[in-house]
């Protein structure tokens, strides 16, 4: 090595680079939504997983199709667009046509992420654009929720799982309520040991509070998400639900459910854990996520009450997503020294 | 920023007990195992020294010698040329052999005075114990002579040290801070230097506490250095007024406006110098640097240079007269290992690459590292998810995912005015913590360079 010098490399500093990377991260997601995808199975059968592999079917044909050649192996790589199509998958009710979660997986994609400028240029999630989407076009589709099975009935599937593209398919013995449905338009609870296992009507990854909590719990550990955003969201929505219980009067016509229903029926847990964390679509400042997460809260209790719909989650997110870039333009750090 | 699993750092809380750290920051792996424990060593003279005229911040030094002149170490061979300059002094004894365009660390070519070391000669200092009073100096004495003695910031800035002791009339030094955090991973002469010369350290101190009026000295060092802070403890008197202050272990640590922070729990205003809150910052490589001068005679003709990395064969400490070719520094440490793809200047998180192996040694020069495949690849660059990583690396709290944003799209206006690019310290520590691994610091850099550009070119 005396007289021949090696080709030497002018890369600027810092050479030294954390070992964390974009795909790794969302490898932690994919693990965190293992358990309340195994949820899903348990409770919904053959079903829930034609329905998963049917979004993330279309989601990453969608990205595949929509990508420049040379960019293809390399934008999906980063496994997000399959993670759009898992998620928009927990979020369908069991007996929805596959070519309909099939769409939905391709909207989410197509009109959610790559026509934005692709991974980290979208302003809405993509997962819960899809969601909006199906919800539109196919409302009674999206609002037929199939009763919670157990593990017997596993190769029991719908027959409207298999309509063909573009019919609607008969929805047999289908039309249990789900919780929120339940307090919205029956006055009926749900019993909260329910809730929390996750044998209840409902999306089919929505259901078991306590698999999405390990999940929630493992993206907090692993600091893959903000914690700020969780903790607001709990908070405002507990915090605003106790108010409105407790200064209803006795003769009105909405019920008004305890702050635990709120935080553990319905999508919240999913939601909050899954999509409003969303890196790409929450505000980059502390400060911000804190108003990202309060707004969420407080929408979302507001939709269930006096909402056409029973659930709220959807839009309480899509609507803070869309403010998300006012919240990062006023809530930037205060500079060292300024 | 590491994955493992704290409560503190969960709800980033823990710095509201920490009473003065600084918030934000990033932990990379020190990797000092390597040469904390190697006692500093003497290079051997080689045959030829390269001195650039300008390797300080400010104006180059101006030459007073000519081809054929024979010189002394530690004979003056420039002068300073304004106020904001240097004196620049021979590393040996010698023949002048060319003064002209030499190749400096960056590849470009810089005016320097090349100096052909005399192989007969003792390379003794010539006035080496007689040592200057300092006593007796009033404050224009002591500037001048400092300036006299080629003595820079040795942390690598390399800014005129004299420059710094000029205070302003109104203004007064009430404490003296010496940075030892030495908080670049790799970097071992700091730490080094506090082991084996304490008491030059704190004779440093005292010198210049008493040229500026200063009450109270405290020294810096990050707390994975306990044999520093022991061994200065150790020859600490009680008539000396010095603080010891153990820092917590974090990059940047030894950021000037961290340290101040972690220190004084004082918050340098923007655009503000430290003396204008009453503190002058110092490294400990230029407090001995001060004390051999004042106590030996001895300006500034050498100094510690790490030399670490997985590149190198033999890691080290050494004792490098400035102006030795670099290819002659790696060759007496065994030279480089065939794998290595980039020697860097400095520190990993702030240094500059070395275009040209013989490039000399500067006085700024603190380390040379030898990084290999697995340290200079780059994993593919992905598109920034906006995980705020950065933002809650970056000490000075700027927002580094819209500024490398704005950067790629050349919107340097909006940089500045909306998002304090200025203010950037180029630390790193965004692009250490940035898991789509994008280039911010580059980018920032880029938009730096074209605003300070524009305004000169006003």
């Amino acid at each position: 090595m005396k007289n021949k010098d090696p080709k030497l490399l002018l890369q600027s500093a810092p050479l030294l680079h954390q070992e964390l990377t974009t795909p790794a991260a969302m490898k932690d997601v994919w693990i965190a939504l293992f358990p309340a995808t195994c949820a899903a199975l348990w409770f919904f059968g053959l079903s829930a997983l034609l329905i998963i592999i049917a979004s993330i079917a279309g989601a990453v044909l969608t990205e595949w199709v929509f990508t420049d050649k040379e960019k293809r192996r390399f934008a999906l790589s980063d496994t997000s667009a399959g993670l759009t199509g898992l998620l928009l998958g927990l979020t369908l009710p069991s007996g929805l046509p596959l070519w309909m979660a099939f769409l939905g997986g391709s909207v989410s994609i197509g009109l959610g992420k790559v026509i934005w400028g692709g991974l980290g240029a979208n302003i809405f999630n993509p997962a819960l654009l899809g969601r909006a989407f199906l919800l539109g076009t196919f409302p009674i589709a999206m609002t037929t929720w199939g009763p919670a099975g157990g593990p017997g009935e596993f190769f029991q599937i719908h027959s409207s799982n298999l309509a063909l593209p573009f019919m609607q398919g008969h929805y047999d013995a289908l039309s249990t309520a789900t919780p929120l449905g339940l307090m919205k338009f029956e006055h009926q609870g749900t019993e909260l040991v329910s809730l929390f296992m996750g044998n209840t009507a409902g999306s089919i990854g929505e259901t078991s509070s306590l698999f999405l909590l390990l999940g929630g719990l493992f993206l907090l550990i692993r600091r893959s998400i903000d914690w700020r955003i969780p903790v607001a969201i709990f908070s405002t929505a507990a915090l605003f639900s106790l108010i409105m219980l407790l200064t209803s009067s006795a003769e009105s016509t909405t019920s008004y459910p305890s702050p635990f229903f709120t935080l553990f029926s319905g999508g919240l847990l999913l939601g909050t854990f899954f999509m409003a964390t969303d890196p790409v679509t929450s505000p980059l400042t502390p400060k911000g996520c804190w108003i990202f997460g309060i707004g969420v809260g407080f929408l979302v209790v507001l939709i269930r009450l006096y909402g056409g719909l029973p659930e709220g989650m959807l839009y309480a997110i899509l609507l803070m997503n869309a403010a998300t870039p006012l919240i990062d333009r006023y809530t930037q750090p205060k500079i060292f020294g300024r | 920023m590491s994955n493992s699993f704290s409560l503190g750092r969960l709800f980033s809380i823990g710095n509201l007990f920490i009473k003065g750290g600084f918030s934000h920051g990033v932990h990379p792996p020190h990797h000092k195992e390597q040469t904390e424990d190697l006692p500093i060593q003497r290079v051997p003279f080689m045959k030829r020294y390269v001195m650039p005229l300008g390797q300080h911040i400010g104006i180059p030094a101006e030459a007073i010698v000519k081809v054929g002149d024979r010189v002394q170490r530690g004979e003056l061979i420039a002068k300073p040329k304004g106020f904001i300059s240097t004196a620049l002094h021979s590393p040996v004894t010698g023949t002048i052999s060319d003064v002209g365009m030499h190749r400096y660390v960056d590849g470009s070519f810089r005016m320097a005075i090349e100096i052909e070391a005399d192989p007969y000669a003792t390379q003794q200092f010539p006035h080496a114990q007689s040592s200057i009073d300092v006593g007796d100096m009033d404050v224009g004495q002591f500037i001048e002579s400092v300036q006299m003695s080629g003595i820079v910031g040795m942390g690598g800035a390399a800014f005129p040290s004299h420059v710094k002791y000029s205070i302003p009339e109104e203004q007064e030094i009430t404490d003296l801070l010496v940075n030892g955090a030495e908080c670049e991973p790799y970097l071992t002469n700091d730490h080094r230097l506090m082991v084996e010369r304490p008491e030059a350290v704190l004779l440093g101190c005292e010198i210049l506490r008493h040229q500026l009026s200063a009450k109270r000295v405290a020294i810096g060092v990050e707390k994975n250095k306990p044999e520093s802070i022991s061994q200065l403890k150790k020859y600490l008197t009680d008539d000396m007024a010095i603080d010891i202050v153990p820092l917590e272990v974090k990059y940047p640590q030894g950021a000037e406006k961290m340290l101040i922070k972690s220190i004084y729990d004082k918050e340098l205003p923007a655009g503000k110098l430290p003396r204008d809150i009453g503190i002058a910052v110092n490294n400990v490589g230029t407090i001995v640097a001060l004390a051999d001068y004042f106590e030996h005679g001895m300006p500034l003709i050498e100094r510690i240079v790490t030399l670490a990395g997985p590149g190198v064969h033999e890691p080290a400490n050494l004792i490098v007269p400035i102006g030795t070719p670099i290819r002659d520094v790696l060759d007496f440490a065994g030279g480089l290992k065939d794998e290595t793809r980039e020697v860097i200047s400095g520190g990993p998180m702030m240094g500059s690459p070395i275009a040209d192996l013989d490039a000399p040694i500067l006085k700024g020069t603190s380390g040379i590292l030898a990084f290999t495949e697995k340290e200079t690849s780059r994993p593919s660059e992905y598109p920034c998810i906006r995980c705020a990583r950065c933002l809650e690396a970056c000490p000075y709290f700027l927002n580094p995912s819209r500024l490398a944003l704005l950067g790629k799209a050349r919107l340097f206006d909006d940089m500045q005015e909306k998002y304090n690019v200025m203010d950037c310290v180029e630390c790193g520590a965004c692009t250490y913590a940035c898991p789509s691994n994008i280039p911010i610091v580059q980018h920032i850099r880029t938009a730096k360079d074209n605003l300070r550009n524009r305004k000169t070119s006003q």
